[in-house]
């Protein structure tokens, strides 16, 4: 099997996804061009080698619809030969589209492949799309659906997670982030968003708080406990799924969970001969990748078992990884996952994560890829996992190591 | 049966007035016939509109759910074809041509109210008695002529919910509030209304789907055929609507949250909404067919019909009373014990006109009793169910002493006073010193046996148990125990008695426990046995609600009281050493013995039972109970699939150990009538009503199949599940208990 290499790999910041949020004057097809054309100019790519082009995107309707993955192609000036695809595996999408780039090349049919992903969440609004799982009665019911964050508190509330355990993960998370920021650490990935004339419209991720502190988290109301103790009563749903709990514990609001904002990502991939031609130097090479499904009531544990099918893979076992990078879809996922796998915290999201820098759903996977690799580079590590919890109970992962 | 006649205006007049019936159904002579009837209508040049009415004094009280209950549901294409023609038959009502005003003069229930909703206009009688709704779901079925469809349409989806998925009944101004009636008028101006209203001149014309552009008056046409139509309720009539996907979003929790996943109804409606509304009505009328058929094949609907229409009927009815007795009428009764029970006894009784004496050891316990009464009755006052002067006359029934000698003159005097031999000996003693020779006298016991008791009186052909359950005033059901020595007299009257506070009776044998009471401790038994096993308590509970149980089995132990059960298991054993017979005990009295005896939690009564009862906020399970009763880890913190596996068989045990009981019950002749089992099962313990009781359930699975899974539970778990012998020769012949009923019915 052909190797697939990671060349380059390109994020633009996190703008707070609401209407006085920075990139939401920025429609989701810029911020798809800003990436795409930032990882073509870095490396001076000849576009024309490339053949396709991967974005993740979540809610592709309205102007994220009609396959924004080859709108941006052409928007960015590619060569018009370079293909474009749009795929959904919701908050994996980004790592998706990678995984399905590094495909193409592992298997011989493509030589060098884009992915990456794009959300503007402040423009196309999560649950745009409809979907059956939650509507139609004939597939809601016994599919047993509950909203995410009714799922991140039972998982909370079934594998012990407090809520002081939640905020303080989430505190951690915010200093780890201002950390990065302060040192430099993501310089080398974040691209600035600008506009026609060359001026900056954002270039760090805005929704950070670093000033967050127990006192102000404790403020804060739980987000699902309405919706699930009252109207429309999800609670009651989920316990039909999990009888061994008595009453969900309500943890998670709006300070312990990934935030919403715009953004987009872009990773370069390709074979060893694509490197020669186009003049690269390798950075990574993808060791294994698996997508798993998990039981769709509880909804977010899928991490681990999607990361024990690539460390399978991979021949590999946890403690073979040095750095792990699980998105912050909320405390309580990571929280499990650490247990669950028994990895120390000090390998887990080293530079923070969604809670403090935000989820910008069909980007997001790509751009923890990246993040990771910048570390390990940095650290001067050798191996990392990257992975991602998924609605309706899904779980995707990469690990990678350095050449 | 459907009267037609055409004024010399053009005005047809199809009245409904079947013979030999008090009410109009929907069966398939009088479909028939109506159909005739609308075809002339439709046909006949003459004719301007029509006027759909009734010659009874309600309008139609639905389908024949004696034809439902028979219907032969092995051919689904076949079922499939019957119902679409009833769809057909109202749908020709509306794209006939010709307006059609239905003239609601009294309640309209089920199809009764379809056949309405497919007519242009709804004048009803402002009739304070009728009822308007669509019941389908109480019984394990939807709306199937096409009540899924227009109500929706009609009125919103919000709005049709609880009409369609709880079978809300509205009274005819609500009906009008929401939009389902145009017009409430005074009863005889209803058909001069109707008149009006379909030879006034139409002023607009429109072109319906089913034209192809031809314009008509608008009044013939209704509103989901007109152009534009647009679901109330729903930014442009969407259902993917922001709207209408929340709308559907919470409503399918809901369900799911309320019924436990236990109902396939709920669910079926829901579905025919959100289906029906995403395509052209006609498809609308299909899909609901469709799911209509679903319903009538799944086991649900039949044994809920079976159970809680019929069985519910007949039990009312008074179908287990001795004949050649004359019918007994009642004006005063006594009540020993204020207590609770006591007085609720009480309250029902003069609640249903009765002179009550509620007597008590002293004036201030009686006194007590009547205010609980008085309490009771005012709060129902005070929300209008009750006027001010009925309430007063209900409470100046109850005359509170702690005289024996006010007994006098009553023809039947209940017992609730402590349980305990003795104290019930000299209460019955006391009573019949100055009752009259024919009265009747009644033990409320809920354990001891009537023929024990009996020994005390010295007309033991009189002495009757009359089992109540609590709270008296909501729980419908009376066990009425007949002794060794209990005449068919004493049966008959008493049963009338039953009928008068307008409970449903069961009548059962005499034994230990009788029929409730030892169906209901093998239910807590093995809840508390499932608690030695590890299974997290939560997972005992929470299963039984998805069995279809209205609470688990140790929050019934808590509110029935530990110390009760510890006590009524202590006496069994005490009896069976005094009998010089060994105790068969059910193999979990250590876990009464520790909860009582050690940890004094009684239950509810002292805030400390399986629950913890803060008095800031809602009960929660004892944390305490994982130290004594040890989870196994899998089930606590386990994640796999194969939890539900467990989950499965938690959920089956619960019923079948009620089930295999109640069939001991009947071989052991302490029930004589499996309906008598199945109707006490429901009404008595709140028994998984979607199965139609705890007989019915044996049938649902099949004699055969129950006694082989039994077989392997009682191998896993214990004699609790051990079958009698009638159920294996039952298998064997390949026999069920409604297949024998209604053969024998039928012979």
């Amino acid at each position: 099997m052909t190797d697939a290499y990671i060349y380059d790999a390109v994020r633009t910041p996190r703008g707070k996804g609401r209407k006085d949020g920075s990139l939401h004057e920025v429609t989701p097809t810029r911020l798809a061009v800003t990436a795409l054309q930032a990882i073509r100019d870095r490396s001076n790519l000849d576009t024309a080698l490339v053949d396709d082009v991967v974005l993740g995107c979540v809610m592709p309707i309205g102007e994220q619809g009609a396959n924004i993955a080859r709108t941006a192609a052409v928007m960015a000036g590619y060569s018009e030969t370079v293909a474009g695809v749009q795929v959904n595996r919701f908050c994996a999408s980004g790592l998706e589209a990678t995984n399905m780039a590094a495909a193409q090349v592992m298997s011989g049919q493509s030589q060098a492949v884009i992915g990456g992903g794009v959300e503007s969440m402040s423009r196309v609004p999560m649950g745009s799309d409809g979907g059956s799982w939650p509507v139609d009665p004939a597939v809601a019911i016994p599919m047993y659906f509950v909203p995410q964050g009714i799922s991140a508190d039972l998982v909370a509330t079934k594998y012990g997670f407090s809520r002081d355990d939640v905020d303080a993960y989430a505190i951690e998370s915010q200093k780890r982030a201002k950390n990065a920021w302060d040192k430099g650490y993501f310089k080398k990935s974040v691209v600035a968003v600008k506009d026609q004339n060359g001026v900056e419209i954002l270039n760090h991720d805005e929704h950070m708080r670093p000033q967050t502190t127990m006192q102000s988290l404790a403020s804060l109301e739980p987000s699902f406990k309405m919706h699930g103790e009252v109207m429309p009563g999800f609670d009651a749903v989920a316990l039909q799924r999990y009888p061994e709990v008595e009453k969900i514990n309500h943890v998670h609001h709006a300070g312990n969970s990934s935030g919403i904002v715009d953004g987009a990502s872009a990773i370069l991939l390709g074979n060893r001969e694509f490197g020669e031609k186009a003049g690269l130097k390798p950075r990574a090479r993808i060791r294994a990748f698996a997508s798993i499904g998990s039981e769709p009531t509880i909804m977010l544990t899928g991490p681990a078992p999607a990361s024990e099918k690539a460390l399978k893979r991979a021949g590999m076992s946890v403690n073979d990884i040095d750095l792990y990078e699980l998105n912050e879809a909320f405390a309580a996922v990571v929280l499990r996952y650490m247990q669950k796998l028994g990895i120390p915290h000090d390998k887990m999201n080293v530079n923070g994560g969604a809670i403090a820098m935000g989820h910008p759903l069909g980007a997001t996977g790509a751009m923890i890829l990246g993040t990771l690799l910048d570390e390990m580079e940095r650290r001067g590590l050798g191996t990392g996992l990257a992975t991602l919890c998924i609605g309706a109970g899904m779980g995707t992962a990469t690990i990678i190591e350095r050449v | 049966m459907i009267n037609y006649n055409v004024d010399s205006d053009g005005i047809a007049t199809i009245t409904w007035d079947m013979p030999d019936r008090s009410m109009n159904v929907l069966n398939e002579a009088s479909m028939t016939a109506f159909a005739e009837a609308m075809q002339k209508a439709i046909k006949d040049a003459a004719v301007k509109g029509v006027i759909l009415a009734s010659g009874k004094a309600d309008f139609i009280a639905g389908a024949d759910l004696d034809m439902l209950l028979n219907v032969d549901t092995s051919d689904a294409t076949a079922l499939m074809e019957q119902f679409s023609q009833l769809q057909r038959l109202f749908r020709a009502i509306e794209t006939g041509g010709k307006p059609w005003v239905a003239a609601i003069n009294g309640t309209a229930l089920g199809g009764g109210l379809e056949i309405c909703l497919a007519c242009h206009y709804r004048i009803a009688a402002d009739n304070p008695k009728a009822k308007i709704g669509q019941p389908e779901v109480k019984i394990g079925l939807l709306p199937g002529g096409g009540g899924t469809q227009r109500i929706p349409r009609l009125i919103g989806v919000m709005n049709a919910a609880p009409i369609l998925l709880e079978g809300k009944e509205l009274k005819v101004q609500e009906a009008k509030g929401l939009g389902l009636i145009h017009e409430v008028v005074p009863p005889g101006e209803l058909l001069a209304r109707a008149k009006a209203w379909l030879v006034a001149p139409g002023t607009e014309k429109v072109a319906p789907t089913w034209t192809k552009g031809v314009q008509l008056d608008a009044r013939a046409v209704q509103p989901w055929d007109r152009p534009g139509f647009k679901v109330p309720g729903f930014p442009g009539g969407q259902v993917w609507s922001p709207v209408g996907v929340q709308t559907f979003i919470g409503g399918n929790a809901m369900i799911a949250g309320k019924t436990w996943g236990v109902y396939p109804a709920p669910k079926a409606i829901m579905s025919c909404v959100y289906e029906g509304l995403n395509v052209p009505f006609d498809t609308g009328l299909k899909i609901e067919t469709r799911y209509f058929v679903s319903l009538l094949r799944d086991p649900v609907a039949k044994s809920m019909i079976r159970t809680l229409f019929f069985g519910l009927q007949e039990a009312n009815k008074l179908a287990r009373r001795p004949q050649g007795v004359p019918k007994q009428e009642y004006r005063k009764i006594g009540v020993l014990g204020a207590g609770l029970m006591g007085a609720g006894i009480a309250n029902v009784s003069a609640r249903a006109g009765l002179e009550v004496v509620l007597l008590d050891r002293d004036q201030a316990s009686a006194d007590k009793g009547k205010a609980h009464c008085q309490a009771d009755v005012e709060k129902d006052a005070g929300r209008g169910r009750l006027t001010k002067e009925q309430a007063a006359e209900i409470v100046a029934r109850i005359k509170p002493t702690a005289d024996y000698g006010d007994l006098k003159g009553c023809q039947l005097v209940i017992e609730a006073v402590f349980e305990n031999r003795d104290v019930k000996a000299e209460a019955t003693k006391k009573a019949e010193a100055v009752l009259g020779s024919d009265a009747i006298f009644a033990s409320n016991t809920s354990t001891l046996p009537i023929t024990g008791l009996a020994e005390a009186s010295v007309r033991p052909a009189n002495f009757i148990g009359l089992h109540f359950f609590s709270p008296v005033e909501k729980m419908p059901l009376v066990e009425i125990i007949v002794g060794a020595k209990t005449s068919q007299e004493t049966l008959a009257r008493s049963l009338d008695y039953v009928q008068k506070i307008r409970k449903t009776p069961i009548v059962v044998n005499d034994s230990r426990g009788f029929f409730t009471s030892r169906v209901c401790g093998a239910y807590i038994s093995e809840g508390h046995r499932m608690l030695k096993e590890g299974i997290p308590a939560a997972m005992i509970e929470n299963c039984a609600r998805m069995a279809g149980m209205p609470v688990g089995p140790l929050a019934l132990n808590d509110e029935v009281a530990i110390d009760l059960s510890y006590k009524i298991m202590d006496q069994t054993r005490r009896d069976a050493e005094a009998a010089g017979q060994k105790f068969e005990g059910s193999g979990t009295e250590d876990v009464l013995e520790l909860m009582v005896k050690k940890l004094e939690r009684f239950g509810r009564k002292n805030g400390k039972g399986f629950y913890e009862y803060p008095s800031d906020g809602k009960k929660r399970l004892w944390p305490g109970l994982k130290e004594h009763f040890r989870e196994r880890a899998d089930l606590a913190h386990g994640e796999g699939p194969e939890k539900r596996e467990v989950a499965d068989e938690i959920e089956k045990r619960l019923l079948y150990v009620q089930a295999v009981d109640t069939a001991r019950c009947l071989e052991a002749n302490v029930l004589t009538d499996p309906r008598d089992g199945d109707i006490g099962s429901i009404m008595g313990l709140g028994f998984a009503p979607q199965t139609g009781g705890a007989i019915s359930l044996i049938d649902q699975v099949g004699v055969s199949k129950f006694v082989t899974e039994c077989d392997a539970l009682a191998q896993k778990y214990g004699q609790q599940f051990a079958v009698p012998q009638m159920l294996r020769n039952m298998a064997d012949k390949g026999e069920s208990f409604y297949g024998q009923a209604s053969k024998a019915k039928a012979a």
